[in-house]
């Protein structure tokens, strides 16, 4: 009798192991076979730095946790439906994350009682009755590591590696009950393995036993479906964060015609840029791996000199290693990308977990006034247009640009449409060719001479006959560039530098505010100003919120420096500010220093996303206090479900 | 991993790829407007003079020239030659002179720098370009002391140095660069001197014509600070017995000349153990004395030379090229890549852009 199937309008799954059992290829693929699928999706990755930290602990548990729905979805979820631990540390360390009811689907395999106490239980839980820690959940503990050895016998392979299958199974099963397709995982194991066909062999085949043991147990009397999203026409591909980064990249070489050059030093969680950078050396890449922070920038610096789009990508330790250099690009007036993939600080801090506690050390962490426009995506797929942006203003106003993202932006994933090259902004980088200075007998270069409307200095690079000129890290004259001590000299030079960062809110759109209330002539009185990754939990809050009957405003900001024209007079039409970030109130403290208002901050630094339900209780006690309502947010379906 | 066959590449002079010009040049065209501002009596003005003389020699086109430098006071060297240049920060001209030559291969790219910049806060950057043979020319004006910040002893000063911040003497054992230079696996190391304009001239036409990173220690005297730390090698009746000419192809002697063999009355041998010993050079067999051989693939005989010279007061020290071999460069390989990557599509670059970000598992909605 074939099983009955269940619609759901949306599902969390996390799935859980050791940090060497595969659970972030296992995720991937489930996102890949959901996205292929049409479904809208959003992916929260979640690992140890430790690369193999000792088997079956606690520290070493690794996770990849994954949204999917038939509507537009905001977050990875505040809390899972199911659970796929494949060992006891992994139950360990999820369990608590899990609403009551969830399905819990565990590996019994490893639940020997050395795996056991390495978690931390004395008894196994699988074993307790209604009062032990399972009681609330639906229970699946099936022996997945045995049924995969058996499943993939005919292979020849030695134990160890036909366990290692055990991903694959428990992908198959997943699949299964989620009706996702198969054929992209099949194929991606055919491509994965294809030098060693009795790997690809024993993957392919648990695969398909997970599938098909899902059909037949008894265990599961149901599987679900989760319907395709209606999204708007185009085509569409899953990208991370970094992978749309360095896109956006060579994106931004191909629309300026100019080469990019990378000098980069590896650090989590920014290295998968200069690693799929170095894979396009056909669009004119060049990355360098410098010996440290510090070379990378400079190779960077040395190659805008010389006329290409420099980049340089890191975390926030390497910020602050290439500070100084930062200020010489400051100092210089040349094109920079320097891009920092936040992570949790300070010092070493947590390099897989994420954060956005950077943003004051882009503003200010340099010697002397050495303003930098900043830059931050909203989204993974936002990555891409980020840095196209920060490398339209970095090559117009001739002056470094941060782009801030972090290690959620990074890893996750979703849908992202792809866009037509003609839509993607053309940049000039108007190289100076001629002299611009002097009279006809004398003409001369002046490298400090302005663009009246952007005070950007003219870009003359070696090569270019007649404009041989010397910049360098002391002050300038204006206009001639030649080292210059005079105090008025100094304050005018100050002064422009900061004009000139300050201009490029000239070329900004207006804000989108986004306060649907207010046209039905009831505006509301709450505001959520916020930045980089915080978009999405922002979103979902304000949606459960409005849900339940209230008003509340939203405006996102792409720009941090300079802030947009209109901030300041779309801050100060609303009785409450509320700013969400993962940091202790940096985006609060600019916006309360630059226009005076009261603006409250939500500060979380877990190492997580903001969870959108606790916002959503933060920003309704805002509401119940500037419109004198009571709120009550328990009776209003969940942050991501459909009213 | 995999290694991969990189080739060789095909060019070998470090200017080979960098325009020339038809039009006689000479050193005033080289001079900037800007007045020069080094104490008087600094050996900077020297070293200014002969490449403001010498660049003109190479025929190259100037626009194509690229002076970087970093902190000190030898550092503000581009400010004073009418080509491109670029005074960076401290210690890091190496690393901005490597973004240079990487992604230029038509420049010819020259870093100036000194003791302070180049040793001690820039350490790391000039042994990553001289194992990377980033195609540029390092002039390394060592003067042993921190001249800029007034006087504080540096990584090439003497253990014992009484300086402003070692009042008791210094207690720092000094890095010899040369040696330094070898052991970082440098492709060409020498060593001149300030005041020796012709010696200055001709390491530097040998540099500039090396592919690959060149190393060039010029002593430098401070008259302020550390004046006279190598009036042993200028003196004229000390400078036989204190310079170790280093010629290749001749045998390795010094001190006072024969008329006859012009062989000084000293000369190095190879010593039990590797290293390199001095002996009269009447009392070696012909047959044991030293050819200098600097196109010797094997750097060993070039350390053991380059550890003649004195770490403490100067008063004997090898002079001229120590070594000079071919090895490809960062910059040509990086480039070789590029262009192999470049050929595999004749594609416009928005279609190949286009083609790029729709690769993979993709879905269409209508």
């Amino acid at each position: 009798m074939p099983k009955q199937v269940q619609q759901l309008d949306r599902v969390v799954i996390r799935f859980a192991g050791d940090s060497g059992d595969g659970m972030q290829l296992t995720g991937d693929r489930f996102t890949q076979e959901s996205a292929v699928f049409g479904n809208d999706l959003v992916t929260l990755p979640n690992f140890p730095a430790e690369i193999r930290a000792p088997q079956g602990t606690l520290p070493g548990v690794s996770s990849f946790q994954v949204h999917i729905a038939d509507h537009d979805i905001m977050t990875p979820g505040d809390a899972p439906d199911v659970l796929v631990a494949m060992n006891p540390a992994a139950l360990k360390a999820n369990l608590g994350d899990l609403p009551k009811g969830a399905a819990v689907i565990v590996d019994t395999h490893d639940f020997t009682a050395r795996n056991l106490q390495k978690a931390g239980y004395a008894d196994s839980p699988l074993d307790e009755g209604p009062d032990g820690p399972l009681a609330d959940y639906q229970v699946h503990a099936l022996d997945l590591t045995g049924m995969t050895v058996e499943a993939v016998k005919e292979y020849g392979l030695s134990r160890k590696d036909a366990a290692r299958a055990k991903n694959m199974f428990a992908l198959g099963l997943v699949s299964w009950m989620y009706g996702r397709p198969t054929e992209p995982t099949t194929a991606f194991l055919e491509r994965r393995f294809a030098k060693v066909p009795p790997i690809r062999d024993a993957n392919i085949a648990a695969f398909t036993a997970g599938w098909s043991f899902g059909e037949t147990t008894e265990a599961f009397v149901s599987s679900y479906e989760v319907r395709p999203a209606p999204m708007p026409p185009g085509t569409y591909r899953n990208i991370t964060g970094n992978l749309a980064l360095a896109y956006g990249i060579v994106a931004a070489g191909v629309r300026s015609g100019l080469p990019v050059f990378l000098g980069s030093y590896p650090i989590t969680p920014a290295s998968d840029i200069l690693h799929e950078l170095s894979k396009h050396k056909g669009f004119g890449v060049t990355t360098f791996q410098a010996e440290d922070e510090i070379a990378g920038i400079g190779a960077a610096i040395g190659a805008a000199f010389s006329g290409s789009l420099g980049v340089t990508t890191t975390s926030g330790p390497g910020i602050a290693l290439k500070s100084e250099s930062i200020g010489l690009a400051v100092a210089l007036e040349l094109p920079l990308l320097v891009i920092d993939v936040q992570r949790g600080g300070p010092s070493t801090g947590l390099p897989t977990k994420t954060e956005q506690a950077d943003l004051l050390q882009a503003m200010y962490g340099r010697n002397g006034e050495a303003p930098v426009p900043i830059v931050a995506p909203q989204t993974p797929g936002d990555c891409f247009d980020a840095a196209l942006e920060a490398a339209r203003i970095a090559i117009t106003y001739r002056t470094p640009v941060m782009l801030l993202s972090d290690g959620y932006l990074a890893n996750g994933s979703e849908p992202w449409r792809i866009p037509e090259i003609t839509e993607l902004p053309a940049i000039d980088p108007a190289f100076a060719t001629e002299p611009n200075h002097g009279t006809d007998g004398d003409r001369g270069f002046w490298p400090y001479l302005r663009d009246e409307q952007t005070l950007a200095r003219p870009w003359a690079v070696p090569g270019t006959p007649g404009l041989e000129h010397r910049i360098g890290g002391l002050e300038k004259g204006e206009g001639h560039g030649n080292i210059s001590y005079d105090p008025a000299n100094h304050d005018l030079m100050v002064r422009t530098r900061q004009a000139k960062v300050d201009r490029v809110a000239d070329s900004l759109p207006p804000l989108e505010v986004d306060d649907p209330s207010a046209t039905e002539g009831q505006g509301a009185k709450v505001l959520v100003v916020g930045w980089g990754s915080t978009y999405g939990p922002s979103a979902a809050a304000i949606r459960q919120v409005r849900r339940a009957g209230y008003h509340v405003a939203q405006v996102h900001l792409r720009h941090l420096n300079p802030f947009p024209h209109d901030l300041g007079r779309i801050v100060r039409s609303y009785d409450k500010v509320l700013v969400p970030e993962m940091n202790l109130g940096q985006l609060s403290l600019l916006l309360r220093a630059k226009y005076l208002v009261d603006a409250v901050g939500f500060n979380v630094v877990r190492g997580l996303p903001i969870k959108a339900t606790e916002l959503a209780e933060v920003i309704g006690q805002l509401v119940a206090d500037a419109e004198g309502v009571t709120v009550d947010l328990s009776a209003t379906p969940d942050e991501e479900g459909i009213a | 991993m995999t290694s991969t066959d990189l080739g060789l590449p095909t060019v070998h002079s470090g200017l080979d790829l960098v325009p020339t010009s038809d039009e006689p040049q000479n050193a005033k065209e080289y001079t900037s407007d800007q007045e020069v501002r080094w104490c008087p009596g600094c050996g900077d003005y020297a070293v200014l003079k002969a490449v403001q003389s010498f660049l003109p020699d190479l025929g190259l086109r100037r626009e194509n020239i690229v002076f970087v430098s970093g902190i000190g006071c030898s550092s503000r060297f581009p400010y004073y030659l009418d080509t491109y240049g670029m005074h960076s920060i401290h210690g890091r001209a190496p690393s901005i002179a490597t973004g240079i030559a990487t992604s230029r291969p038509d420049l010819s790219v020259w870093v100036v720098t000194g003791d302070g910049d180049a040793l001690s806060i820039g350490g790391n950057h000039l042994i990553h370009a001289l194992r990377r043979n980033v195609n540029m020319t390092i002039l390394l004006f060592n003067n042993r002391i921190y001249g800029l910040t007034k006087g504080q002893y540096s990584p090439t000063s003497e253990i014992g140095k009484v300086t402003k911040s070692t009042p008791v003497g210094s207690v720092d054992q000094p890095f010899n660069p040369v040696s330094l230079a070898l052991g970082a696996e440098a492709t060409f190391v020498a060593r001149t001197v300030d005041s020796d304009r012709k010696h200055l001239t001709s390491v530097l036409s040998a540099a500039a014509a090396h592919r690959g990173t060149s190393l060039v220690e010029i002593y430098q005297n401070c008259p302020i600070f550390n004046d006279g730390a190598f009036d042993d090698l200028k003196g004229p009746d000390t400078k036989a017995d204190a310079i170790i000419p280093l010629v290749h192809g001749e045998p390795i002697t010094f001190g006072a000349r024969d008329a006859e063999t012009g062989m000084g009355n000293k000369a190095l041998v190879r010593a039990a153990g590797g290293g390199v010993e001095i002996i009269e050079t009447g009392a070696a067999r012909p047959d044991q004395l030293m050819i200098h051989d600097a196109h010797n693939p094997d750097p060993t005989t070039a350390f053991a030379i380059s550890r003649l010279t004195d770490a403490g007061v100067l008063h004997q020290s090898p002079i001229g090229i120590f070594r000079q071999v071919e090895r490809p460069t960062y910059d040509d390989l990086a480039r070789r890549q590029l262009t192999a990557a470049r050929e595999e599509s004749e594609a416009a670059p928005e279609d190949r852009l286009a083609a790029l970000l729709g690769a993979g598992d993709s879905w269409t909605v209508l």
